[in-house]
């Protein structure tokens, strides 16, 4: 019956085949591009002083990215901080405490908000919470604080669709099974719903957090971008993503080099971050 | 086991529930807020003027309307290079072959690209588009840039969309002894199109929003573009570059206004499409 339709539906499957390899040929070539462009620079001067140099002068052949590594790290910590309770709490209250009229009414609010480009939320930042900080608890304001609290909101959107999500999963006969045992909602919730839904909890927050660390202008706009390892929650840091974007369109030669560098030190972290999150999604119980 | 003092689980849970109430009135209001204050500064910036006429004084006076255009082309060629290579993956991995190695390192791919930050995708759009191919700081090599980023995201909705049409609508179209490619482009994807145009409208507003990605590729020329060789500055970079270098923030606040907008008015579009598709699809 297929038989005559045969060689054309082999090119087609052929062709489709080349298609759905992009993807994979894409990241490929941008792998290739990074490294291919950072490696040689960060062999020359050493892995190490890349790593642990405390010393950002380009225009020196000084390119120490520690200040960097850890601004990325503590600002990505901060938004966790900030973000991870407030997305679990709003997700579980939405999908089990509250009603469901409310949930039905706020779900596709937060997951419209989660458009928002993070250009304004760099904005609002700089205008409202900048001064904020620079008033009531002095240094700059643009501080890792100002950055942290900013990369927590705008982690917010992701981690509570993707939580409210994975908690919806669970089957309702865990609930009234717990429930029929005399367990109230709250034990319920604690010890059958999260635990149910830990893997996709898991990885919402696991993508947050990559979110959060990839994130570049909002930053940029409120971090205060010095190359210098912070002091304090209220000193100006510089993550990696933005030593790229704020030194790009001026850079040339080893300089633009130590840049690419800086994204794959960038991509290296992104990469095993995603790697976790593979796993985490895959542990999940009872599949 | 160690006692230690606990509540009553009744008094807990009431405890934990207004616990929980807090939190979350505090990140709807948070997210609110945004929302509020850009509109509240931003429309009054509005009128047919600031859309209509060219930005004058770099963005200190005039209007957006290259700006406008230039995001309009960017985003037309992302979405004209990814729809038709974000379906056809889709496709291929239902409707062309089984579950193996091959569709493994294609799905893997598609993870790892959707977890790589915007501004690696500049710099890759820099040395590939910019630099290797020549085209300059372009629409071109911005929108290219921006159509490996929305990848992902239409590979993913294509293929949600099209698993799930029945099975049922593909045996009976077999039965009738039409070939795969007919029974694809025939039946499935007619069923799946709503869900397809879903991930495509949301990646028209990841597009809009992006700023990184975009800034190291198309350049930030305010001229109007002639061609798509011609360097652009779109909307976002517009208000990113008029807010960090302190140009007008009027201006900024009106440019985020109409961002703002434009990409709830398309998420909202996107969310209505897909409550129809699950509402026809549960109904079936």
């Amino acid at each position: 019956m297929m038989s005559k339709s045969k060689p054309n539906d082999r090119l087609i499957r052929l062709s489709l085949l080349m298609v759905a390899l992009t993807a994979i040929t894409v990241l490929a070539v941008i792998t290739i591009f990074i490294f291919e462009q950072g490696l040689p620079v960060m062999a020359k001067y050493g892995l190490k002083n890349f790593l642990f140099g405390q010393d950002w002068y380009p225009s020196e052949k000084s390119f120490g990215l520690l200040p960097m590594i850890v601004g990325s790290l503590l600002v990505t910590f901060g938004a966790l901080l900030i973000g991870v309770p407030l997305g679990l709490a709003s997700a579980i209250f939405l999908t089990e405490f509250s009603s469901r009229r409310l949930s039905r009414l706020l779900k596709p609010l937060i997951e419209l908000l989660a458009g928002i480009p993070s250009v304004v939320y760099g904005f609002l930042g700089l205008m409202f919470l900048v001064p904020f900080i620079r008033e009531n608890l002095g240094g700059p304001g643009l501080s890792v604080l100002a950055a942290s609290i900013i990369l927590g909101i705008m982690i917010l959107p992701t981690i509570i669709s993707i939580s409210i999500d994975s908690i919806r999963a669970v089957p309702d006969s865990y609930r009234e099974g717990s429930i029929a045992l005399g367990a109230t909602k709250w034990q319920t919730v604690r010890m059958v719903v999260l635990p149910a839904a830990r893997s996709g909890l898991v990885a919402g927050i696991i993508l947050g957090m990559g979110r959060a660390i990839g994130e570049t202008m909002a930053v940029i706009m409120v971090a205060g971008n010095a190359a210098d390892l912070p002091a304090s929650w209220l000193a100006p840091v510089r993550t990696l993503t933005s030593n790229i974007a704020l030194e790009m369109a001026y850079a040339s030669g080893e300089h633009r080099q130590a840049l690419f560098a800086t994204g794959v030190v960038l991509f290296v972290i992104i990469m095993i971050l995603n790697f976790l999150a593979n796993l985490a999604a895959r542990k999940q119980p009872g599949r | 086991m160690t006692r230690k003092f606990r509540l009553k689980p009744r008094v807990e849970q009431k405890v934990v529930q207004f616990f929980f109430y807090l939190l979350t009135s505090v990140a709807v209001l948070v997210l609110v807020f945004i929302l509020v204050v850009i509109l509240k500064n931003g429309l009054p910036q509005l009128s047919l003027e600031f859309l209509t006429k060219n930005p004058a004084h770099m963005g200190k006076e005039g209007g957006i309307f290259s700006t406008i255009v230039a995001t309009i082309y960017l985003t037309f060629i992302a979405l004209l290079v990814a729809t038709p290579l974000g379906v056809g993956t889709a496709i291929y991995l239902t409707e062309y072959t089984f579950e193996g190695t091959v569709t493994r390192i294609i799905r893997f791919g598609a993870e790892c690209l959707a977890g790589i930050p915007s501004i690696i995708f500049g710099l890759f759009g820099f040395i590939l588009f910019v630099n290797k191919l020549k085209f300059g700081w372009s629409i071109l090599s911005g929108g290219l840039t921006l159509a490996f980023m929305v990848l992902p995201t239409i590979i993913r909705t294509s293929e949600e969309a099209i698993k799930s049409v029945p099975a049922a609508y593909r045996l009976v179209c077999y039965s009738l002894g039409s070939t795969r490619w007919q029974t694809v482009t025939r039946v499935v994807l007619p069923s799946a199109a709503p869900g397809i145009v879903t991930g495509v409208i949301l990646s028209i507003g990841r597009s809009i929003g992006e700023t990184a990605a975009v800034i190291f590729t198309a350049g930030s020329a305010l001229h109007l573009p002639s061609s798509i060789f011609s360097s652009a500055r779109t909307m976002s970079v517009h208000f990113y570059i008029l807010a960090r270098e302190g140009i007008s923030m009027s201006k900024a606040y009106g440019t985020a206004a109409v961002l703002v907008i434009a990409i709830l008015l398309i998420n909202i579009v996107a969310y209505y499409l897909m409550g129809k598709y699950i509402s026809r699809s549960s109904s079936e």
